[in-house]
């Protein structure tokens, strides 16, 4: 008897959404299968990575900052176009704004900075898209997101957190000047798509729409999201629910690097082992769970992290 | 399982006596089918009944016991494809790679981390659980002088490699009584080597290609049998999670029984890369790896594997939990300032990370509140003030400080007042912060402003 492959059969789509605009746009979404299951769907999207330019240089140790990722940006670190063109290098397939110094809890940089760092990584990389991510602080980051959406109109960026607090006025601007918008939900399935809801019913497409559900890392809750996307993904596959039926984001990075496992010296816990590679693991290990579990675009970090990562895409969705 | 109520309705006596303590014989099916009673609670079943039941029963998916003691681990068992539908119950292994080709040094130095590398989280411990030794030589003597060594070297569990029949029958008398694995019967020699593996109570990998399971499986199964692991020569990421994929599915979904074994995944066969390998691992272990190989066992490698391990099996409806008690962090003393927290697990693992990087000596109090975040904790009245008051004066905290401030988690600055009351007059509670991010500003200052 000849081997049958056990098939699954899905009822519903992902959206393909577009990310910029000409020839260097981003696609992503448009499958019609579980994640990695290329045997039994169409995948014309693979996930993609972008790479991370924050607007304040980090130093040295601080939070998220252990050598294995300092030392991969240490010479641009205080020049975004550099820094974004040093991802490009790394193979970044579009760069990731973090504007985590507008954060009033930290430097409280203004609207107008945050522009001027925007303006600087697009003039570094010229028509690759965007990111544009704020620093979750929800008044800030209505404040500072559509500043940026007015400065550079009709780019069709991507912005995000807009979350129940904040989503109305982000959503807003990206209706007026042409962007799109990152919605974040904690970790529920019904929240998630309550907020799609929401911001459609302000007017924005859902082809616009891209679906945060709060991205936890390897050790501090990556459990949560990888579930939470699961059960979000049949959602929209298996029940075709079409308020569901949106690409993932995950903002991962940020979390996984400031881990203890990836910021604790060999001095400081000799039983960890090497840091680098612990730190590199964190790192991409959280990203091959968020990749398993549906990721469509996956905030990095770490230069062999993404070459792993992009590697195994590859590979997984060849 | 297998059976429905009605089903197994059938094969009971139908005598109705009440002994099974269910008013009824369909009742007692019905609870039988729900995996709620055992069959041996009704006296009367027959034999025959027994066998059919028992066949039907068995787990979809084959359980297998590996290794011996402390050291015994069950690999199998699943009962879904999606962890959220239920939970994932017994976690893969993680095998570690030992060549016969390989120096001297290098083994010892890989054997001392075999087994002295271990890390505790959460109650859990935190390591790798299996040694492979590879017959790589294609001398049998090397490789059983291997084997000897590492066996005598170990409690962990061990599995046997080669191409060599009659290796590998040598080397079932090394691992006889150990519940160790034997790699690999093949379409052309699994008769020997079933009987081999059965003679010395060990499992035995089937390395085949996938469609050529259905036909081996059930030949091995017939000669008695079951403890039986799929190699399904998968040896890159994409195959690998596709034939693993499909075996679960084949098992669970499709009841094909010939399907229904854990797998094993050679990862150090995939690249010669070590995040990659490791990455793939972590692939594996979400995505249905029973027996997983990596080719070392560096600290900060299988740190980073293991807690894979634990999160992905962790189970979705029951929270992590850390113990109740006084956590001291960054050596503090008797000034040091004093935080309370929950003992949800994640709650505990950000403010303990955060309390460390601030560098400042801290004592965190955990309190028992079943695993809830604070908010939660305290919606549902548990985390409250005539609560906490109790628990701070039992968990013996006084006497390891001589100031009497406590910091609580901002979320509940509501209760301060009321924990004051509750606490009485010496004591003082201090609003902390929200967000753990903000803790090291703030003990930073806190501790500024109480020298
Ligand atoms: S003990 Fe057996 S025969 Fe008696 S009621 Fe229960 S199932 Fe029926």
């Amino acid at each position: 008897m000849a081997f049958a492959i056990p098939k699954e059969n899905y009822a519903g789509k992902v959206r393909e959404i577009v990310i910029g605009k000409g020839d260097k746009a981003v696609k992503i979404g448009g499958y019609d299968s579980m994640p990695l299951c290329t045997f039994e769907g169409t995948w014309p999207n693979k996930p993609v990575v972008a790479m991370e330019v924050y607007d304040v240089a980090p130093e040295l140790n601080a939070q998220g900052w252990p050598p294995a990722t300092f030392e991969a940006f240490k010479d641009v670190i205080n020049d975004p176009g550099a820094w974004a063109k040093k991802c490009l290098e790394y193979g970044a397939d579009l760069i990731c704004v973090q504007l985590a110094g507008t954060d009033p809890n930290a430097q409280n940089k203004s609207a107008e900075e945050a522009i001027e760092v925007v303006k600087k990584v697009k003039e570094a990389v010229g028509d690759i898209p965007l990111i544009i991510w704020g620093s979750n602080n929800l008044e800030k980051d209505q404040e500072v997101l559509p500043a940026i959406m007015e400065a550079f109109p009709n780019e069709n960026w991507l912005f995000g957190p807009a979350e129940e607090g904040n989503y109305k006025k982000i959503t807003a601007s990206a209706i007026g000047y042409g962007h799109l918008v990152a919605g974040k939900s904690s970790i529920d399935v019904n929240l998630a798509k309550q907020l799609n809801i929401l911001i459609e019913n302000l007017g924005l497409s859902l082809d616009k729409v891209v679906m945060d559900p709060t991205t936890a890392s390897l050790g501090y809750g990556i459990e949560y999201t990888y579930s939470v996307m699961e059960r979000i993904s049949l959602a929209a596959l298996a029940q075709n629910d079409d308020k569901m039926q949106n690409p993932f984001i995950n903002d991962l990075a940020k979390e996984a690097w400031k881990t203890r496992e990836a910021m604790l010296t060999v001095e400081e816990e000799p039983t960890y082992g090497e840091q680098n590679t612990r730190g590199i693991l964190m790192e991409s290990i959280t990203a091959i769970d968020l990749i398993a579990a549906g990721s469509s675009i996956l905030i990095m970090r770490n230069p062999t992290a993404v070459k792993v990562i992009k590697e195994l895409i590859n590979e997984l969705y060849s | 399982m297998g059976l429905t109520g009605i089903q197994i309705f059938k094969l009971l006596p139908k005598k109705n006596c009440k002994e099974c303590g269910q008013p009824t014989c369909l009742a007692f099916a019905m609870q039988l089918a729900q995996g709620k009673t055992e069959l041996s609670k009704c006296p009367y079943v027959s034999d025959e009944a027994k066998a059919k039941l028992a066949e039907a029963s068995e787990p979809p998916i084959r359980g297998v016991v590996i290794g011996t003691g402390d050291e015994q681990y069950k690999i199998g068992e699943e009962l879904v494809l999606y962890r959220h539908d239920k939970t994932f119950f017994n976690p893969p292994l993680i095998g570690v790679l030992f060549k016969d080709t390989e120096d001297d040094a290098t083994i010892d130095a890989r054997l001392k981390n075999f087994n002295e590398v271990s890390f505790e989280r959460v109650g859990y411990i935190l390591k790798a659980h299996l040694a492979v030794v590879k017959n790589e030589s294609g001398d049998a003597g090397k490789f059983t002088a291997l084997l000897q060594k590492i066996k005598d070297n170990t409690k962990k569990p061990i599995m046997a490699m080669s191409d060599d029949v009659a290796a590998l029958e040598q080397a079932a008398g090394i691992l006889k009584g150990t519940k160790g694995v034997l790699y690999a019967a093949t379409e052309e020699n699994y008769e020997k080597l079933v009987d081999i593996a059965k003679a010395n109570e060990l499992s035995l990998v089937l390395k085949a290609p996938i469609e050529k399971v259905a036909e081996l499986t059930p030949k091995i199964v017939e000669k008695g049998f079951k403890d039986i692991i799929l190699d399904t020569e998968a040896r890159d990421a994409k195959t690998m999670f596709q034939h693993n994929t499909f075996v679960r599915r084949l098992a669970l979904k499709k009841k094909d029984k010939a399907y229904g074994f854990p797998t094993c995944n050679l990862i150090y066969e995939m690249t010669d890369d070590e995040i990659k390998e490791a990455t793939i691992a972590a692939l594996a272990i979400a995505k249905y790896g029973g027996i997983i190989v990596i080719s070392d066992c560096k600290p900060e490698v299988i740190l980073p594997l293991a807690i894979q391990r634990l999160n992905i099996y962790t189970d979705p409806q029951r929270p992590m939990v850390v113990e109740q008690g006084i956590y001291p962090i960054n050596e503090p003393d008797e000034n040091s300032p004093v935080i309370v927290t929950t003992n949800f697990a994640l709650t505990y693992f950000i403010v303990a990370a955060a309390i460390e990087a601030s560098r400042v000596p801290t004592w965190l109090v955990i309190m028992d509140v079943e695993g809830m975040s604070v908010l939660t904790a305290w919606s549902a009245g548990k985390f409250v003030a005539d609560a906490i008051a109790p628990f701070i004066k039992k968990v013996g905290i006084a006497d390891k400080i001589k100031h009497r401030k406590i910091i609580i988690p901002g979320y509940v600055a509501q209760i301060s007042g009321e924990l004051q009351e509750e606490l009485g007059e010496d004591w003082e509670v201090v609003i902390g912060t929200r967000e753990a991010a903000d803790i090291p500003a703030f003990l930073k200052e806190y501790v500024a402003k109480n020298q």
